[in-house]
């Protein structure tokens, strides 16, 4: 059947390093972190590291878009971030125009021991509170597929343009710290007790974070940053709670998208990965640019900035890449010292410009599930 | 991949009852979930000590999976699977185990189910399926969704088959309808032939 291009347009982030792209890559500019110390024993017995957002800003931020007082703190975080992607859109809201609600635990706060499960714990709950703010009329798409969905749901909105089911797509993507994931991941002993530092050997674990991203993905180019031009989403079949030693599933998410793109990795400028600053996750993507000859191609992770923000991750992270690729300009990997991982890979050290016209969003998660997506620039006037 | 599709399998488990391709084939009156499936786990004659790790969810779905694939040529089967309420049965289960200061044993293996696409792992792990997955949650069984997206992963050539996948379980109410759509079969893969072997 004959597909359709779809691109990816407006954006926006609702992160601690502020509620707008532009004082993201501000910050991005100036080296500046959004993880810092946090001590509170509503969130964890001992003080801990994390990227937080502070409560009186988002509150701030919220009454100058809605007097509404019903939403939870996430949902807050959420209509924010899509709040000026479908302003500056103006796009009729028909049933052509889907939208798409990423998150690993959506609101999990809302859950009290000992009591039946409130309606806004469901994710389709905390979904029709946002579409309903906006005025969607396509019942809600939620993709909840760990800590992949932000990225995935940029997939799947591609997906359903190309083959015609909808023209517009979007997406908004949002995980908050909670008491829940924060024992979580405690449990695991997977917890940096400094701000994470993706793929050096000095690195102690994972930093946990929170934001929220929005996109557009249209049929329409007018407007847009990037064409999506190939993806792929590969289980590694191998284990729930750890990655692939051979990196097997990101390496066939990594060769469908490409091969989709129609491109071969020498094509590839950059790449915005996953790098959680766990040793086996870094390692294992180590193996897979290896593999796919993605070695000596700039990369970084975003998660020295942000921590990592689970299901808003693979979204808040495409549009910091977006904006790598819009500025021909790559970020430094905050954290990074020394080589962490056996295979040699090309981690920015610093920022700096060059040439960026394809660039390659990868990421991977719980459940052994990868997603791998490239997008090749668009040179826009308007 | 362009040409008709079909749902060439299908299989439903609910009130201790499994039904393929529409026929009855195994039953336990009066036996709560994890009686049940040990026993349906049993009757499949499946070595495979990892089920006993699992929680619900992951449980039921791979058995309904088992009923499918197990003796299949699973070939790029790419996994499909929805449901209502996540991870919430073990959500529950886990945030019982840390709101309590004097009782609080949060455990990994607890842990790493509260997401609700671990199940697809389960799937691909014991079936070797390095293929698409995706996990999605709607607030009640959405065949146009199943079938716009099943033929999306087929026509993009993402895939060669699609288990699609309902999953649902909350507090020992659960039901699972899972079927395969490939390019064999009688059964046209239509939103309408879908919501009918679901109700069916």
């Amino acid at each position: 059947m004959d597909l359709r291009s779809v691109y990816i347009s407006h954006t926006n982030c609702v992160t601690p390093l502020g509620f707008d792209v532009e004082s993201n890559v501000h910050a991005l500019e100036k080296g500046m972190s959004g993880i810092s110390r946090q001590d509170n024993p509503a969130l964890m017995d001992a003080p801990f590291y994390s990227g937080a957002i502070d409560d009186e800003k988002l509150n701030a931020a919220f009454v100058a878009i809605s007097n509404g007082n019903s939403y939870t703190r996430l949902e807050k975080m959420m209509l924010l971030a899509l709040y000026p992607v479908v302003q500056k859109a103006g796009i009729e809201l028909t049933d052509k125009t889907a939208f798409i609600l990423s998150t690993t635990k959506g609101n999990i706060t809302a859950l009290q021991h000992n009591e039946a499960v409130p309606e806004e714990a469901y994710l389709q709950g905390l979904a029709q509170n946002i579409s309903g703010f906006f005025g969607f009329t396509s019942q809600p798409i939620v993709v909840s597929n760990a800590c992949v969905s932000g990225i995935l749901a940029v997939s799947v909105a591609k997906r359903m343009i190309q083959t015609g089911v909808y023209d517009h797509t979007f997406i908004v993507s949002g995980d908050e710290v909670s008491k829940f994931v924060l024992a979580g991941f405690n449990s695991f002993q997977a917890m940096s007790d400094e701000p994470c530092r993706p793929y050096s050997a000095n690195r102690k674990g994972v930093t946990l974070g929170e934001a929220a991203a929005a996109a557009l993905v249209t049929v329409d180019s007018n407007d847009a940053s990037a064409k999506i031009t190939g993806d792929g989403s590969i289980n590694d079949a191998n284990h729930i709670s750890g990655p692939s030693r051979t990196g097997e599933g990101l390496v066939r998410s990594i060769e469908s998208a490409l091969k989709e793109a129609k491109v071969s990795a020498d094509a590839i400028q950059y790449i915005s990965a996953h790098g959680t600053a766990t040793p086996f996750n870094d390692e294992m993507e180590a193996i897979a640019f290896n593999r796919t000859g993605l070695n000596e191609v700039p990369v970084n992770s975003f998660k020295g900035y942000y921590g990592h923000t689970l299901g808003a991750s693979g979204l808040l992270e495409t549009v910091m890449g977006l904006e790598t690729m819009k500025h021909n300009r790559v970020y430094t990997s905050l954290g990074y010292d020394e080589p962490g991982v056996s295979q040699p890979i090309n981690v920015i050290r610093e920022n700096k410009d060059t040439q960026v016209d394809y660039f390659l969003k990868t990421a991977s998660g719980f459940g052994g599930c990868n997603t791998a997506v490239v997008f090749q620039k668009i040179k826009n006037d308007r | 991949m362009t040409g008709k599709q079909y749902i060439s399998g299908y299989c439903s488990i609910e009130n201790n009852t499994v039904k393929l391709n529409g026929q009855e084939i195994f039953n336990v009156p009066d036996a709560a979930f994890a009686e049940f499936a040990k026993q349906l786990y049993r009757d499949m004659e499946t070595d495979y000590p990892k089920f006993f790790k699992m929680d619900n969810l992951s449980k039921l779905s791979f058995l309904a999976a088992e009923l499918l694939l197990k003796d299949g040529d699973n070939e790029n089967t790419a996994l499909l699977f929805a449901n209502a309420s996540s991870s919430l049965d073990t959500d529950v289960k886990f945030n019982d185990s840390i709101s309590d200061k004097d009782n609080y044993f949060p455990s990994p293996a607890v842990f790493v189910y509260t997401l609700p696409n671990i199940c697809l792992g389960e799937i691909s792990i014991k079936h070797k399926l390095y293929t698409e997955n995706s996990f999605f949650i709607f607030d009640t069984f959405n065949p146009e969704f199943f079938a716009n997206y099943a033929a999306v992963l087929l026509n993009t050539d993402k895939a060669a088959k699609v288990l699609c996948g309902w999953v649902e379980f909350l507090n020992d109410e659960y039901r699972a309808f899972v079927y395969l759509v490939s390019v064999n079969g009688t059964i046209e893969h239509t939103p309408q032939n879908i919501q009918t072997l679901y109700l069916s």
